[in-house]
């Protein structure tokens, strides 16, 4: 508990990935708050063909879409997409990437070699090339969107994890520790994984940012839900035949994926600065 | 007198961009119980690699045994189960000092949380009990109580100022000096039969070392634990121990008591050793000569190619090791100076 004070003492020290944490918050408010902060709470599935696009007003605080449904309000359920996005694609990346790095880095040999090069194959395809190629096979639809991002993330936690592994173990403390009699099980789990957790925390971060970039160019591309779900990438794929005349339409959805994305970037920047064991002091001090 | 430790004919190689080298050379190396025992030598001459290959713990991939046996109170180490060995031999019967106090200690957790944790699995007390099998076992509280105490008891001994306030703190906020007499003492807590100290000194300024090695002597003579001390430096082995041997290229070249081997130095090797120290005239006499590649070592002595007192018969047979009188032994054609020795 006091750590995690400490982590967020420490944030709030920095500028950039205080500004990160606030969007990240704003991004969070928004998806869990989004039917009390939207006006029209039944525009994301409401049709008004009479209203469509009107610009920003009183009524329609970002304007009006094809539908003439309200922009503003399919901004915000938009958000609880990104974040499921976001959250289960790296959730799931961290499960299978970080338990393959971890016995990559651990053991020496044809096991370690060959769960690399079966990483290095999937990062050796650029992921978002690999990522339409799955949910194009599987079809376009929010868990096949999920599990294509999965699928293809991994393989970064998987990298950052053997890497991290192989430099801790040369770690005198993991020497002493196996002179002592401690099992691999046990020197892996509670001694390499918590030295480790500040690249994979950090990776998670700007993870959550990127998986989301993803997603959205899927959803631009017809690969993510079907409408009408109010999914970012796909609203502005549908604005661009009204541009420039409804800027609202593609500017709203643009600007919550740039600020988000942003969001977390700042955030695992400024994580690695504060994640530093060396600028921690002892839990007895802290009062 | 029986042997707590017995290495007998130990063979290591490391796999090299030129071929496996000979880090170990069927090296033999006795320690009785209760006895502090130095093992000398110059730096690459397989002193930490003896010392991790009797803990069991040679880097993975790199190094591989190939042959001979660490028999410690009668069964062989290399052979037997690693769990066993894990659970009854290595941080209990057997503990360790590390060579660098500074990153010997997991920066993220407290000391006390660090030593707790062994004495959870090792502590003495735990003995004799069905361990857990699980990877959080379950800590006693009445035993937990009792290692506590133990623990607060030992960094006393240790000289570690507020103990029970230490215990809270991270690696960090200690010195070296400190860090390494909390090593020790985490060595000495399972109450072992012998402590492996891998050049604890060496990354510590020389009075802190004397201090240290004062402190550890103490320690382990009031308890009856044997000690294998490795060290570069003749004048802290012959502050220490009990008894040394002097490796050479993987090989022991001579074990004696400490007076013997000081007073009446029968290897050539060990002589130069000895004259190489530099003394009040304030001369250093080095080895002329490198120390031999260990992928392609000399043939015969390993020693030949240095040595003043070589002749045809080294050059092609490796010497076997040779008893002299009183537990002195020697691996040499030609021992200087002795009773039993050739002519020289």
């Amino acid at each position: 508990m006091s750590t995690v004070w400490f982590v967020l003492t420490r944030l709030a020290r920095d500028r950039s990935a205080l500004i990160g944490l606030a969007l990240i918050a704003l991004l969070v408010l928004a998806a869990v708050a989004a039917p009390l902060l939207a006006t029209h709470p039944d525009d994301v599935f409401e049709l008004h063909p009479s209203e469509r696009l009107r610009a920003p007003s009183s009524t329609h605080w970002l304007g009006t879409d094809r539908m003439g449904s309200d922009v503003y309000s399919r901004l915000l359920f938009g958000a609880r997409i990104t974040i499921l996005i976001g959250l289960i694609a790296v959730g799931a990346s961290l499960i299978i990437g970080v338990p393959i790095g971890l016995v990559a880095g651990y053991y020496h040999g044809w096991v370690s070699d060959a769960l690399m090069r079966v990483s290095d194959i999937f990062l050796a395809v650029p992921q978002v090339v690999l990522a339409i190629a799955i949910a194009q096979t599987l079809g376009p639809s929010l868990p096949n969107v999920i599990l294509a991002l999965s699928v293809t993330y991994w393989p970064w936690f998987a990298r950052v994890v053997y890497a991290e592994t192989r430099a801790v173990q040369k770690e005198a403390f993991i020497e002493s520790t196996a002179a002592l009699g401690a099992s691999p099980w046990r020197l892996t789990v509670l001694h390499v994984l918590p030295n480790i957790a500040s690249p994979i925390i950090v990776r998670s971060s700007i993870g959550m940012g990127f998986t989301i970039l993803t997603a959205a160019a899927l959803g631009f591309l017809g690969l993510g839900p079907p409408p009408p779900t109010p999914e970012w990438g796909r609203t502005i794929a549908e604005s661009r035949e009204f541009l420039p005349d409804a800027w609202w339409y593609a500017a709203a959805p643009g600007l919550a994926i740039f600020l988000t994305v942003m969001g977390f970037n700042l955030l695992g920047d400024g994580l690695r600065d504060v994640l530093d064991p060396r600028l921690r002091r002892s839990p007895a001090r802290d009062g | 007198m029986a042997e707590l430790l017995s290495v007998r004919g130990l063979r290591v190689d490391f796999a090299t961009d030129r071929g496996p080298a000979q880090v170990l050379d069927g090296i033999n190396l006795d320690i009785a119980p209760g006895e502090v025992v130095g093992l000398v030598g110059e730096s690459g001459c397989g002193k930490t690699t003896l010392a991790r290959a009797i803990l069991g713990i040679l880097p993975q991939g790199a190094a591989r045994l190939r042959g001979g046996e660490v028999r410690f109170r009668g069964t062989d180490l290399l052979t037997q189960d690693p769990a066993v060995v894990n659970e009854q031999v290595r941080g209990r019967a057997i503990t360790f000092i590390p060579q660098d106090p500074f990153t010997s200690f997991s920066p993220l957790f407290p000391i006390g949380a660090q030593i707790m944790d062994l004495m959870k699995w090792k502590s003495p007390r735990a003995r004799g009990q069905a361990r857990p099998a699980a990877l959080f076992g379950r800590y006693p509280r009445a035993r937990r109580r009792a290692d506590r105490e133990a623990v607060l008891e030992i960094l006393r001994a240790v000289q570690i100022p507020e103990p029970a306030r230490a215990l809270r703190r991270l690696p960090h906020e200690f010195s070296g000096g400190q860090r390494q007499r909390l090593m020790i003492a985490m060595a000495l807590l399972p109450e072992p039969d012998l402590v492996i100290a891998d050049e604890p000194t060496t990354a510590l300024d020389v009075t802190i070392q004397a201090q240290i090695l004062r402190l550890l002597r103490e320690l382990v003579k009031a308890r009856g634990v044997s000690v294998l001390f490795t060290t570069h430096d003749l004048g802290t082995a012959h502050e220490l121990c009990d008894r040394i041997v002097v490796m050479y290229a993987g090989q022991e070249m001579e074990a004696a008591p400490t007076d013997a081997f000081f007073g009446r130095p029968a290897h050539p090797y060990t002589r130069r050793l000895l004259d190489s120290v530099p003394g009040p005239d304030g001369l250093i006499r080095d080895i002329p000569g490198e120390v031999p590649s260990l992928v392609a070592p000399p043939p015969g002595c390993r020693f030949h190619p240095r040595c003043d007192h070589a002749t045809a018969e080294c050059r092609v047979e490796r010497p076997a090791p040779r008893a002299l009188t009183d537990g002195h032994e020697v691996r040499c054609h030609h021992p200087v100076d002795s009773p039993a020795g050739g002519s020289g």
